[in-house]
């Protein structure tokens, strides 16, 4: 699993460009052997979306698990005179983080963040101050143009057996959304997989696929922060100590029917789980649970430190247990209430 | 084109009352569209049958409303309080000369003459909160007899053509934004092509892309391409950035703005077809301002679309201007790219 969580987060995503990322997965898929069974398939819909059917046994519900493949970048605004690029965000990119880092684009150009001289060092300067350095000597000799994207540039580090990465938001869900399919034995459920796109602009690919999917069950597989790093925001969650259920979030209050649902699974599993509160930001959990007429929704979160920025950090352990708990989830019947 | 363009400008369409813009168009489509219809929002929606060799379903969409003002309050005075309508920076809206409701009553945006202004009052700009429209009436009575809480106020502003011999080919009016994309989009309606055609003159862009939303719900097309006006700044600057679009370097392509990600097959086919064919076209700049394809793109399961822009310089406010070889070349890229849609986009499944 570490090499499949190496090969995934250093692909690169930024929204509205996931097709490495989609590739990839299906070719997981693929090698699994998984589309080869009797009524499953995979089909990409018309905005991207990968969405992948595992049909079951019978007598179960339609659930739809949703993991979003994009992540957040740049997309180039200008190139100028000698051949500097300025960029804005795509998604939410904290100019805290930029200074020093690289970015890369599709065809392989790397960008240098630079930052313009500062009249005021101490106050914290907007994007339009930084701009990207490709090493090109003029207007001409530079490779990508205005609307080209791009996205932070990192390997990805086993750092005191946890995993550090610019991508876990969101392909730690889509490892743990991909071991799911795999681990998944028996299960009465019609599990639709959803490999979203557009997440971090809006929720948007989670908008579409939750109106095709149509489900009757619907969660998230997300990262969510944490409150255990000096002097941050306060929060209940940890590293390393479970996969978090969510209760709610910025954007929506979990289906309590659903979040009891999970909560149980772990207790009768014995799987650690944390509650999950988060006051900012949300998850494709919300787009679908106002999807049509409404459809029940909850998320499943890996407690991740530095959300956002090009080292988020995730703990092994939460991972498994993810994937644990949703494989148990959906092996037996759902009962919401 | 012209003709077009100076009448669908000269109509008033605020957001929500867009009826004279929409006569106007169910004329002008007379003879050409297929079938038209009214939904219950207000939006046109009108269909022109092709030869039948392409199945796809082929959505165009263009606003019909402006924005404006809105009466919130007659005063005992007779002069009316207002509230905006869409995205109006308020620093130009002092002596501007509006008309309001069906009726066009003409009136004044109130301002002090400058003889009276108070020290340091011409160093500021008045909130909106504290700006009268001024019709001429002297009683709260005799105002409202002409005018009615509620009744929606546009910029009062003439079409002016270059005059003879000009070696430029800009106009000058209001609401090109996007009245352009309407023009643009009855011409479309005259083509032959191998799909049937839809387009859907929307309402309430400008306030939150709401008709566009139902418009595209109802039809669940393959794909859709929006047709806007949008802003070119060209002001001089000191640092080397880009304007958003240039005028008369051809019509702007979205790649993404703040309400959505173009599909990435549409910007392709329109960029590969202009410059197979020499027809100049730029890229607007990104993460800025958002269009009906905000709304269209994330209708249902989900609609690849586009958006090309005809540039003009001060939109959203009284006078903008828009270079007509642009538009021109905004309708010869359109053209051909429909033509070459089919391969391109393939027929949903539902």
């Amino acid at each position: 699993v570490t090499d499949l969580i190496k090969r995934l987060v250093e692909c690169s995503g930024p929204s509205g460009s996931e097709g490495a990322v989609r590739d990839l997965i299906r070719t997981e898929l693929e090698a699994s052997g998984l589309l080869k069974r009797k009524g499953c398939q995979a089909s990409v819909d018309a905005l991207g979306n990968l969405v992948v059917l595992r049909k079951g046994s019978g007598g179960g519900r339609r659930v739809m698990v949703a993991a979003h493949m994009d992540e957040i970048g740049v997309v180039v605004t200008h190139v100028d005179e000698k051949g500097f690029l300025r960029f804005s965000n795509i998604g939410g990119v904290r100019p805290l983080n930029l200074n020093g880092s690289r970015v890369r684009f599709a065809d392989g150009t790397v960008g240098v963040i630079g930052l313009e001289r500062l009249e005021e060092p101490a106050k914290l300067p907007g994007l339009e101050r930084f701009y990207l350095d490709t090493g090109a000597r003029d207007r001409d000799s530079v490779k990508v143009k205005v609307g080209d994207t791009a996205c932070f540039f990192r390997p990805f580090e086993e750092v005191g057996g946890r995993f550090v990465s610019k991508a876990m938001d969101d392909r730690i869900g889509c490892v743990v959304l991909l071991q799911v399919l795999r681990e998944l034995d028996a299960s009465p459920h019609d599990v639709y997989a959803v490999f979203t796109v557009q997440e971090e602009v809006g929720l948007r690919g989670a908008t579409t696929s939750g109106f095709g999917v149509d489900p009757e069950v619907a969660l998230a597989v997300d990262v969510t922060g944490t409150g255990d790093t000096p002097e941050c925001f306060p929060m209940a969650m940890h590293l390393g100590k479970g996969p978090a259920i969510k209760v709610r979030d910025g954007g929506m209050l979990a289906h309590v029917g659903v979040k009891d649902w999970l909560v149980r699974t772990a207790e009768g599993a014995g799987i650690p789980y944390q509650l999950e509160v988060l006051e900012g930001g949300t998850t494709d959990a919300k787009a679908i649970q106002t999807s049509r007429a409404g459809v029940p929704a909850g998320c499943v979160s890996v407690p991740t430190r530095y959300v956002h920025s090009p080292s988020e950090m995730v703990d092994p352990d939460d991972v498994k247990n993810a994937v644990r708990l949703l494989v148990a989830a959906l092996s037996g019947p759902i009962t919401i209430g | 084109v012209s003709a077009l363009l100076r009448k669908l400008s000269e109509a008033t369409g605020v957001s929500g009352r867009e009826d004279e813009v929409r006569a106007m168009l169910v004329e002008e489509l007379r003879g050409t569209a297929d079938s038209a219809r009214v939904d219950a929002m207000g939006n046109l929606v009108a269909m022109r049958r092709g030869t039948g060799a392409s199945k796809l379903r082929v959505l165009i969409a263009a606003h019909m409303d402006e924005v404006g003002l809105m009466v919130t309050q007659v005063e005992d005075s007779g002069m009316l309080r207002f509230a905006r309508v869409g995205g109006i920076d308020e620093r130009i809206l002092p002596a501007r000369p509006v008309t309001i409701g069906p009726n066009r009553v003409p009136g004044v945006i109130a301002i002090k003459p400058v003889h009276l202004a108070e020290k340091g009052e011409t160093d500021r700009v008045a909130a909106p909160k504290d700006l009268v429209i001024d019709v001429g009436a002297t009683t709260k009575a005799e105002a409202e007899r002409l005018v009615a809480r509620g009744d929606v106020a546009a910029f009062l502003s003439e079409y002016v053509e270059p005059l003879p011999g000009s070696a430029w080919r800009t106009v000058q009016g209001k609401a090109f934004d996007d009245r352009a994309g309407c023009a643009l989009a009855v011409a479309l309606l005259a083509e032959r092509l191998p799909f049937d055609l839809v387009a859907a003159f929307t309402v309430q862009e400008e306030v939150g892309l709401r008709g566009a939303r139902v418009a595209a719900y109802a039809e669940c097309p393959d794909c859709a391409f929006v047709l806007e006006c949008t802003g070119a700044n060209e002001m001089p600057v000191k640092k080397d950035l880009s304007p958003s679009t240039r005028l008369g370097a051809g019509p702007a392509i979205t790649v993404m703005d703040a309400s959505f990600i173009a599909d990435p097959r549409l910007v392709d086919l329109l960029s590969a077809t202009a410059s197979r064919l020499g027809i100049p076209h730029q890229f607007k700049q990104p993460n800025i301002g958002g269009t009906d394809a905000g709304a269209i793109q994330r209708a249902r399961a989900g609609v690849p679309s586009v958006t090309l822009a005809v540039p003009c310089r001060y939109i959203h406010a009284p006078t903008g201007i828009l270079n007509l070889d642009d538009f021109d070349h905004a309708l010869a890229l359109m053209r051909e790219s429909l033509q070459r849609l089919p391969g391109v986009i393939e027929r949903s499944a539902t």
